[in-house]
């Protein structure tokens, strides 16, 4: 430093108008390359995106990310269960169901709610394992004795049902979504050959025993994640008070029962053979029969 | 009654530290949680040996200055009370006795189990205050404050600032403790002005002291010697979401 002196200043702007005085000193830089870099500088971000970041890297912020995008899943799961309970129903009811899923809004719907789930999906876990990683680093040195007053078991143990969850969704996606057995991926409805038969291919995908087991076991993981999930969500959002917390809770784990029976039954009881594929009705048949007249006429 | 002590000794802060154990023999059933390692410290001391540091002040639960975590839990299994509160009569004779320092990163060690909790400190001249003109006193009922707003108000101010709840919560998160403070001036029409700059400013320092972030587990409520309940930390995440979006969008 004691060698520097002071030759000049210069002043300049970068792109977003902020202005910068260079100090030339003897041994810097030309001053032209200084601009160059002064140029290069990334434009200061306006009040509003600044305000965005800072809610992202606050610690209120990004939970209230996860329990926004909670919401959204559990909305989704409630509706994929009552879609899935339509297999009780028969075979049209679910086929119908399916062929509508792949071709409302001209093919495009479904790609649209898979995106907007995607994204649910990916920023929960973004923003819970930064969380996750923060809190690990909060409490760096453990009690040699630990001691816990009244957090559930289902509290304690977010992060490792959740994974569990990724990887049901993973092994369920390859299952049913993109039909990795063949045998699967080949039925076609007996009323209509020309689509998918999903009621036939979910009765025979739970046939394995071993398949069945790792639905339940993974479902009723999941499961102990949605009970802590749900109660949560109205304390992040700020909604559970004094006239509230007598039912959050309840709310939590009846919704929770509620999905773990409709999902739990279909695996279930394909199993045990009392949901089996009856083949095609009379009344259907007579009914594709029908329609197949119409379409020729 | 005779008791074997599970003392985590460390000597400074950048000490690694351990477990030493401590034989307290005959302690009287009346002697108070702090008596009791005052007389073992008089002994470790006639031994020639460093007593054991501990943080403590009124010794009557209001001055938030003892912490100690007894079997794992802050201010030990008893409600509502602080450390210097629990007596030698809740344990029995033959006892094994876990004592560890509040733990936290925002919390460093000072030696043995004297924790520094500047950061509440810090987190309090950030935003627990309200700007009054000095001078006169006001007139005491000049301004109108609803009973209701008034008792939660009151509930919150209850805090002592002691940072069990810290040392309680699995992820060192300090929201009770800022929730409290939030709600104790947030709720009443001399803390109104500056309501959103508070609950920014109190958040950011939080976060700033490198303190968890809340998993909704309640174990804070649970130890907390003023009993404040964690819906101020529902009430918080309520202010601080408002806020962010005032700040974001609003002139």
């Amino acid at each position: 430093m004691s060698q520097e002196t002071l030759v000049f200043r210069n002043e300049c702007t970068n792109f977003a108008g902020n202005r910068f005085i260079l100090h030339y000193f003897r041994f810097s830089p030309p001053i032209f390359l200084q601009k160059g870099i002064v140029l290069l500088k990334k434009p200061e971000m306006n009040a509003l995106g600044k305000a965005l970041i800072g809610f992202w890297e606050s610690s209120i912020g990004k939970k209230l990310i996860v329990a926004v995008t909670g919401v959204m899943l559990v909305g989704f799961l409630i509706a994929h269960m009552v879609g899935n309970l339509l297999i009780f129903q028969g075979r049209e009811s679910l086929n119908d169901y399916a062929y509508f899923l792949h071709h409302f809004l001209h093919g495009w719907g479904i790609w649209i709610f898979r995106l907007g789930l995607m994204g649910a999906f990916v920023l929960h876990i973004v923003a819970t394992i930064a969380l996750v990683r923060e809190n690990r680093a909060a409490r760096s040195s453990r009690y040699a004795y630990e001691a816990t007053v009244q957090a559930p078991r289902s509290s304690r143990m977010m992060i490792f049902s959740g994974l569990t969850v990724l990887g049901f969704v993973v092994f369920h996606l390859l299952h049913f979504t993109v039909r990795v057995d063949p045998d699967l991926a080949a039925m076609k409805d007996p009323m209509d050959p020309s689509r998918h038969d999903v009621y036939g291919m979910v009765i025979a995908g739970f046939q394995n025993p071993l398949v069945v087991l790792f639905y339940i076991v993974a479902i009723s993981f999941f499961c102990t994640h949605l009970n802590h999930g749900i109660s949560s969500l109205f304390q992040t959002l700020g909604l559970r008070s004094e006239k509230t917390k007598w039912i959050t809770g309840k709310i939590g784990l009846a919704v929770t029962v509620i999905l773990w029976l409709g999902f739990i039954s279909i695996p279930f009881l394909s199993s045990v053979n009392i949901l089996k594929d009856k083949g095609v009705p009379e009344k259907s048949a007579a009914h594709s029969a029908v329609i197949e007249a119409t379409t020729e006429s | 009654m005779n008791l074997t002590l599970k003392v985590w000794r460390q000597a400074h802060a950048n000490d690694t530290g351990s477990i030493q154990t401590y034989d307290a023999k005959d302690i009287p059933e009346e002697a108070s949680f702090l008596e009791m390692l005052d007389i073992v410290n008089e002994r470790i001391i006639l031994d020639g040996h460093d007593p054991i540091h501990f943080d403590h002040d009124c010794r009557e639960g209001i001055c938030g200055m003892c912490s100690l975590t007894i079997n794992g839990v802050p201010h030990s299994k008893e409600k509502g009370i602080t450390t210097c509160q629990v007596h030698m009569r809740k344990f029995r004779d033959g006892d094994t006795i876990w004592i560890e320092p509040f733990r936290a990163k925002a919390f460093p060690i000072v030696k043995d189990l004297m924790v520094d909790r500047s950061a509440f400190d810090r987190i309090i001249a950030a935003g627990g205050y309200i700007d009054v003109r000095t001078g006169s006193a006001p007139d005491a009922n000049a301004v109108p404050i609803g009973k209701h707003d008034a008792d939660a108000s009151f509930d919150s101010a209850a805090c002592i600032g002691c940072g069990a709840c810290v040392a309680a919560c699995k992820n060192a998160s300090a929201m009770l403790f800022v929730g409290a403070k939030a709600n104790h001036l947030n709720r009443l029409p001399q803390g109104h002005p500056e309501k959103d700059k508070r609950t920014l400013a109190l958040v950011r320092q939080m976060d700033a002291e490198g303190f968890g972030n809340c998993t909704n587990q309640y174990e804070c409520e649970a130890v907390c010697p003023k009993e404040i309940s964690a819906d101020v930390i529902a009430k918080l995440n309520r202010d601080y979401t408002a806020a962010a979006a005032r700040e974001a969008v609003a002139d």
